[in-house]
């Protein structure tokens, strides 16, 4: 089954965004948001993947091994470090709707703003 | 609109999604049949190149060093918008009125989770700085190592300490660090620039190559 990977990230992808939908709490929706930013690193990583090949990492093995595709890896690095700020990001702002609005229910901040 | 509404909603874009997923997947190579040429070349160049053994670091700080600086960048404003977001306004009170109410108490960090987390900071520390320090043994070395090691101060501010947190984590010498980091790799770019060569070319010498058992380049 070679597909499976990539049927997996489609699963991911679907859990967040039904997460997210249906979410009435602020701080579970942003959870949501990082699943389905999750399943971007295992399409990523599945991707650049080579049936029996190794980290590139060339410490001790010699060159020539066949290792994984770098540049996917140094992308979901990329998209870690940013997932990371747009948590921290969306936090602050989750934070501020509850000293605001009392409330982090999504539902009841429309109500409030009419 | 209603909850049932919204769940029907996304089960029709669900629908339409997963086939045009499954049709894309098609075309695609099997997982585990790498095709790109990209990935093979940077793995064969990079250590003769770059004389770094992690080809991911490599490839962040040499290959991709330019999307690095505006990722960087990218962190800063969200730190700064954070800052921002989370600053103290002048007609707020500090405490909110939950917490004000009577009879309330501040639930205290229980003991055992305070000794668990206590326990465990000297030991993370240890082992991210290990994992730092040593950065081109294993993969993304420094990466992780930086994460193992800020899990040491969140250790701390877990076991309820918050007072050692605070002066662990002062804030305008945080500010500070992350404002001379930020501007110092857009700097070591700019020093290539005065040395006449292109915006972040590698002007210092490159080192040698770390090899544990034989180096890589007498193993080609």
């Amino acid at each position: 089954m070679s597909i499976f990977p990539f049927i997996v990230v489609a699963w991911v992808l679907a859990v967040g965004l039904y997460g997210i939908i249906t979410s009435r709490h602020l701080v579970h929706q942003i959870v949501c948001l990082i699943v389905v930013q999750s399943s971007t690193y295992i399409l990523l990583l599945g991707v650049g993947y080579k049936t029996g090949a190794v980290a590139p990492y060339f410490y001790d093995i010699p060159l020539n091994t066949p290792a994984v595709d770098p540049v996917v890896q140094a992308l979901a690095l990329t998209d870690v470090v940013v997932e990371a700020a747009v948590t921290a990001l969306l936090l602050a702002f989750a934070v501020q709707a509850h000293k605001r609005f009392g409330t982090l229910d999504p539902e009841e901040l429309r109500q409030l703003q009419g | 609109m209603t909850q049932s509404q919204r769940r029907w909603i996304f089960l029709v874009a669900g629908g339409g999604f997963l086939a045009f997923y499954l049709w894309g997947l098609i075309g695609l190579p099997g997982f585990g049949h790498y095709p790109g040429p990209y990935g093979d070349i940077i793995n064969a160049i990079a250590v003769p190149q770059t004389h770094a053994t992690g080809v991911v670091s490599a490839v962040n700080f040499e290959y991709r060093a330019f999307d690095t600086l505006g990722e960087e960048f990218i962190l800063f404003i969200a730190a700064t918008g954070v800052a921002t977001v989370l600053r103290h306004l002048r007609q707020e009170r500090d405490t909110s009125a939950v917490d004000e109410a009577r009879n309330r108490e501040v639930p205290a960090t229980s003991d055992a989770v305070a000794m668990v987390t206590l326990a465990f900071i000297g030991p993370t520390v240890v082992v991210g700085w290990y994992l730092a320090s040593h950065a081109q043994t294993s993969p993304s070395g420094g990466f992780q190592g930086g994460i193992v090691l800020a899990t040491a101060f969140v250790l701390v501010y877990l076991a309820g300490q918050f007072i050692v947190f605070k002066r662990l984590s002062p804030v305008a010498l945080t500010d500070a660090i992350e404002a001379i980091g930020a501007g110092s790799f857009a700097a070591v770019g700019i020093a290539a620039l005065a040395s006449g060569a292109a915006y972040l070319t590698n002007i210092l010498p490159l080192g040698s190559t770390p090899g544990a058992v034989t180096p890589p380049e007498r193993s080609r």
